[in-house]
C-alpha cells in the first residue's frame, strides 16, 4: 500500500536552532501515527509543514506519491489535510453552526450546515448542538466544534495537537472513540501528545523527535511508557520518591470558601472547605476552566476572602495580602509562568525580587537591595539548574521549562510552609518535570505543605497523598490517592459534559 | 518582503540609540519641511539650534532654557511615573493652572503681608491645587472604573474655564483698571519666586525639578515603590502577584504626578509669569508628555529632554521673528520628534527582516 502521506529529509532552521533536522516519516491511509517528543523536539514545527504553515528549507513531501508542497493552509485543507489546535480559535458569543461556518470557504445555508454538524456528530459520537453558544461549552466540547469543523472537510488526514489536555478520562474515551471510527474509515490521524499511555491505548505507530531529529520509531502497543520516555529524554529517567512521613499539625485550613468570580469568564468558588496538614501534599485535579486560576488566587492573596474562610496555623489571613501571607508562610506559584508568575520584560533578578523582597530580606525600610536579589537569583540557577547565561537575562528569553524551574525554585528556595502551586509542570521537558516534582517532595518531606493543582492526572497520582477534584468552582471530598482509580477520578472531575450528568 | 522580528531580548543599544536617531530624522524631515516653506533648511534649524546657545544675544536666551525647561522637566517627571505603570494621566495641563491658582490665590490672600512663611505657604497650597485636580480622575477611576485619560484631559478644559473665571474675578487685581489678570506677584516681594541668582534663570522651580529627578531616579532604581511601578507597567498580573494594590498605585502616581505639576503652575504663576491671567498656560502639561516620551521615561533622559524641547520651544520663537516661518511649522516640527521617537521605539524589540515570508 503506497502510503498517504510521505516526508522526506525535512529541515527547517530557525536563527541559532534546528527545529527539523532532516526528518522523515511516513503515514499509511487509516494509521493513527503519534508524534513524541518532548517540549522544543520540533512536533509544531514539522505539523506546522505539513499544514502549510511553515515552508521547508529542505526536503520534499509527497501525498499519494504526488509532491505535496502547500504553500498556505488554505492548500493544505484543499489536499485533504485538517488540522485541530491545541488552543482554540472559536468566538464566545456565536453558536457552534456560526463558529463552524466561519471557518469554511463556501459555507451553507447556516439551516443546511446545521443538519450537517447534527449528522456527522451522530456518525462519529461527538454529541453536539449546532444552536448553542460556545461560551457556554465545556472545553470538551468546543473541541468537539473544532473537530467537527475538520471532518467537515472530509479530511484524508487528521493533525491534532496535544487533544487531551483539556479533557476528563470520560471525555478523552469519547475523544478515542471518534479517533479509532475515523481511522477504520481510512482516515489517518498525526497524533501529537506526551502522555504515553494514551499513545499506547491508541496509536499504530510512533515517531520520536528529539532536538529536531528522528531518534526512533516503535509500535507503542509493545513498548512501556517508559522506554519511550527514555527516548524522548535520551537518558534514564528517576520516579520522584520520597521517604513515608507521619502527619503534623493542621497548617492550612479553609472553611466554606465562596467567593465570586472575579472577572466575566471566570468561575466563582463554592463552599470549598479542606484542611492541610504539616508533610502532606494535597493534588487538586479538574478540566481547566473550573476554578483552578481563582482557587490559587484566593489562597496568594490576589482575591481576599471575608472573614473565617482562611486559617494559616489557626489564624485568619483571609483579609492579608500576597506579602503579608508571604511573611505568614504561604507562598504559591501560579500557572501562567509569562505575566503572572514573571515579568517577561525584567531579569531575573527583578524577577527573584518580585516575590522574595520580603522573606528574603531583599529590602530594608522600603529600600530595594539590588545584589542580595542577585545572589538570590543565582542561587535558584545553580540549586534548580535553570539554563541561562546569567541572572541579567530577561525572564521572556527562558525556555519555558526553564523558566518554570525558576519560578518554583523562587518559592520553594525561600522555605514556605504552605506551597500552593499550579500546573507546575506544564509545557516542562521530562526531565524538568521529574525535578520539579522531587522538589515539592523534598518540600513536603521537610514538614511543608503542599497543593498541586493540576490537569495530569499521572502527576497527581505520583506525588500527592490525597486528592480532591475542583467542578465548576466545587472541591470534591479529598481522598486517599492510594487504590484510587482513573475511573473514580473522572467521576470526580465531572464526568463527561454533555454526556451524562454528573453534577452534584 | 520585509517583516518585524521580535528580539529575544529587548536591545540595550537601540534604547540608548533611538532618541538621537530621532533628533537626526527631525532635522532631516524638519529641513524639507522648512525648505517646502521656502526657507533655507539649513539655516532654519541652525537658528532653532545654534542660535539660542551660542549666538549673539545667548546670554539672554540661555537664562530661558532654564525657564522653560524647569516646568517641563518637573511636570514630565511626575508624568513618567504614571506612564512607566500604564498609568495615562494626559491632564498635566489642567493641574498645572490649578496649582498656579491656589498658590497665587494663597500668596494673594495675603497681600500686602511680608512673612517669610507666604512663599512656603504658596508652594504648599501649589501642590495640594494639582494633587486635587489628580485626584479627581484617580477616585472615579478606583470607584467606577471611569478612564483616566478621558477624565484627565477633559478637566483640563474645565481648569481653563475656572483660570479665565477667576483671572475675571475672584482674583482681578483691584488696581488694575479693569483689565484681566491679578496682581503681578513679582511686585509683591514675599509671594515672588525671584531668581536665586540673578540673570542665571535658576528660580525655586528649577530647583524644585533637580530635586525631582533625584527623587525619582532613586525611587525608581532602589525603592520598593518604585519597583512596583515599574512591574505594574510591564505586567499588570505579576505586580498584583507580587503584592502591588492596583488602587494605591494609581492613587500614589496620578497625586504625584498632579502634585509636581501643581507646583509647576505655582513657580510660573509667581516667577516668570508673574499673574494669574486667561492665557496664562501655555501648554506646558501637554508638551511635557513628550518630554517624558522623548526622555525614554528615565530621569536624566527627561532632564536632557526637556533642555531639548526648551531649546526648540526659544529656538522656534527666533525663527519665527527673524525668519517669519509659522508657528505651526514649528509645533509640526516638535511634533516630529516625538513621531520619529516612537516610530523608532520600535526597533527596540523588534528587528527588521529580510527575505523569505512566512505565517509561522
Amino acid at each position: 500500500m503506497t502510503a498517504l502521506l510521505a516526508l522526506d529529509g525535512l529541515t527547517k532552521a530557525y536563527p541559532g536552532v534546528v527545529a527539523n533536522d532532516t526528518v522523515s516519516l511516513s503515514i499509511a491511509p487509516g494509521e493513527v501515527h503519534a508524534l513524541l517528543g518532548e517540549n522544543g523536539a520540533g512536533k509544531s514545527t514539522l505539523v506546522k509543514m505539513i499544514y502549510g504553515l511553515v515552508k521547508p528549507d529542505q526536503g520534499t513531501m509527497q501525498m499519494h506519491g504526488a509532491p505535496y508542497a502547500p504553500l498556505e493552509p488554505r492548500a493544505a485543507r484543499a489536499a485533504g489535510v485538517g488540522m485541530v489546535f491545541q488552543h482554540f480559535s472559536l468566538f464566545d458569543a456565536l453558536s457552534v453552526a456560526e463558529n463552524i461556518a466561519l471557518g469554511m470557504e463556501n459555507a451553507p445555508k447556516l439551516r443546511a450546515l446545521s443538519e450537517q454538524i447534527r449528522k456527522v456528530s451522530d456518525t462519529y459520537g461527538l454529541p453536539l448542538a449546532p444552536d448553542r453558544i460556545v461560551g457556554d461549552l465545556s472545553a470538551g466540547e468546543r473541541q468537539r466544534v473544532e473537530i467537527i469543523r475538520c471532518l467537515l472537510q472530509d479530511p484524508k488526514l487528521l493533525i491534532m495537537d496535544e487533544p487531551t489536555s483539556v479533557l476528563t478520562p470520560q471525555e478523552v474515551e469519547i475523544l478515542f472513540e471518534t479517533l479509532r471510527k475515523l481511522s477504520a474509515e481510512g482516515t489517518a490521524i498525526l497524533y501529537i501528545s506526551h502522555k504515553l499511555e494514551e499513545i499506547r491505548a491508541l496509536c499504530d505507530a510512533a515517531t520520536i523527535l528529539r532536538l529536531g531529529k528522528v531518534v526512533g520509531e516503535c509500535i507503542p502497543r509493545d513498548t512501556t511508557a517508559r522506554e519511550m520516555a527514555e527516548m524522548m529524554v535520551g537518558k534514564v529517567l528517576s520516579t520522584p520518591s520520597r521517604p513515608s512521613v507521619t502527619l503534623g499539625d493542621t497548617l492550612l485550613e479553609l472553611r466554606g470558601l465562596s467567593r465570586p468570580s472575579p472577572s466575566a469568564f471566570g468561575m466563582p468558588l463554592r463552599d470549598i472547605s479542606v484542611s492541610l496538614r504539616k508533610g502532606e501534599v494535597l493534588g487538586i485535579g479538574g478540566v481547566a476552566g473550573n476554578g483552578q486560576d481563582e482557587l490559587l488566587a484566593a489562597l496568594s492573596g490576589e482575591m481576599r476572602a471575608p472573614e473565617g474562610m482562611v486559617h494559616l496555623k489557626g489564624v485568619d489571613i483571609g483579609a492579608l495580602g500576597p506579602n503579608a501571607r508571604r511573611i505568614a508562610g504561604l507562598l504559591a506559584a501560579p500557572e501562567e509562568r509569562l505575566g503572572h508568575a514573571a515579568a517577561p520584560d525584567m531579569s531575573l533578578t527583578e524577577n527573584a525580587m518580585l516575590t522574595g523582597a520580603a522573606r528574603e530580606q531583599l529590602e530594608k525600610k522600603g529600600f530595594l537591595n539590588w545584589p542580595a536579589a542577585r545572589g538570590f537569583a543565582e542561587r535558584i540557577i545553580e540549586t534548580f539548574d535553570v539554563r541561562t547565561p546569567g541572572a541579567g537575562n530577561a525572564a521572556r528569553s527562558l525556555s519555558g521549562g526553564n523558566l518554570q524551574k525558576f519560578v518554583i525554585g523562587r518559592e520553594v528556595l525561600q522555605r514556605p510552609e504552605v506551597l500552593v502551586v499550579n500546573q507546575p509542570t506544564w509545557g516542562v521537558d521530562a526531565s524538568a518535570a521529574a525535578a520539579i516534582r522531587q522538589a515539592l517532595l523534598d518540600l513536603a518531606t521537610d514538614g511543608a505543605a503542599v497543593i498541586v493543582i493540576s490537569q495530569d492526572l499521572d502527576e497527581l497520582m505520583e506525588i500527592s497523598d490525597r486528592f480532591a477534584a475542583l467542578n465548576e468552582g466545587r472541591l470534591s471530598e479529598p481522598r486517599s490517592t492510594d487504590g484510587l482509580t482513573v475511573e473514580e477520578i473522572g467521576l470526580l472531575m465531572g464526568g463527561a459534559h454533555g454526556m451524562e450528568v454528573a453534577h452534584v | 518582503m520585509i517583516r518585524l522580528e521580535k528580539r529575544p531580548q529587548p536591545s540595550r543599544f537601540f534604547a540608548y540609540v533611538t532618541p538621537l536617531l530621532a533628533v537626526l530624522a527631525t532635522f532631516l524631515f524638519g529641513g524639507l519641511l522648512f525648505a517646502a516653506l521656502g526657507k533655507d533648511p539649513v539655516q532654519s534649524i541652525m537658528t532653532i539650534f545654534w542660535e539660542p546657545l551660542f549666538g549673539e544675544f545667548a546670554f539672554y536666551y540661555r537664562p530661558q532654557l532654564l525657564i522653560k525647561g524647569a516646568p517641563l522637566v518637573l511636570i514630565a517627571i511626575g508624568l513618567s511615573l504614571g506612564f512607566k505603570a500604564g498609568i495615562w494621566n494626559i491632564g498635566a495641563e489642567g493641574q498645572y493652572i490649578m496649582g498656579a491658582l491656589f498658590g497665587a490665590g494663597m500668596g494673594l490672600a495675603f497681600y500686602p503681608t511680608e512673612s517669610v512663611l507666604i512663599f512656603p505657604a504658596m508652594v504648599l497650597a501649589g501642590a495640594f491645587g494639582g494633587w486635587a485636580w489628580a485626584m479627581i480622575p484617580a477616585l472615579l477611576k478606583v470607584k467606577f472604573g471611569t478612564n483616566e485619560i478621558l477624565v484627565s484631559l477633559m478637566l483640563v478644559y474645565v481648569a481653563e474655564q475656572f483660570l479665565a473665571s477667576m483671572s475675571l474675578g475672584l482674583l482681578k487685581n483691584p488696581e488694575g483698571f479693569g483689565f484681566p489678570g491679578s496682581r503681578n506677584l513679582q511686585q509683591y516681594a514675599s509671594a515672588h519666586n525671584a531668581e536665586i541668582i540673578a540673570g542665571s534663570g535658576m528660580h525655586w522651580g528649577v530647583v524644585a525639578a533637580l530635586i525631582a529627578v533625584i527623587f525619582a531616579y532613586v525611587l525608581l532604581a532602589r525603592h520598593r515603590l518604585g519597583f512596583a511601578v515599574r512591574v505594574t507597567g510591564e505586567a499588570p498580573r505579576a505586580a498584583r502577584f507580587s503584592g502591588v494594590n492596583p488602587s494605591r498605585l494609581l492613587l500614589f502616581c496620578l497625586g504625584t504626578s498632579g502634585m509636581l505639576a501643581g507646583l509647576a503652575g505655582l513657580f510660573e504663576v509667581s516667577g516668570p509669569a508673574g499673574q494669574v491671567s486667561i492665557d496664562f498656560n501655555v501648554g506646558y502639561g501637554f508638551t511635557a508628555i513628550i518630554v517624558a516620551f522623548l526622555g525614554r521615561l528615565h530621569p536624566i533622559g527627561i532632564v536632557l529632554a526637556g533642555l531639548l524641547m526648551a531649546l526648540t520651544y526659544i529656538g522656534g520663537d527666533i525663527a519665527q521673528s527673524q525668519l517669519g516661518l509659522p508657528a505651526a511649522a514649528i509645533q509640526v516640527f516638535q511634533g516630529m520628534l516625538l513621531f520619529f521617537l516612537l516610530a523608532l521605539d520600535l526597533f527596540t524589540n523588534y528587528r527588521l527582516q529580510f527575505g523569505r515570508t512566512e505565517a509561522a
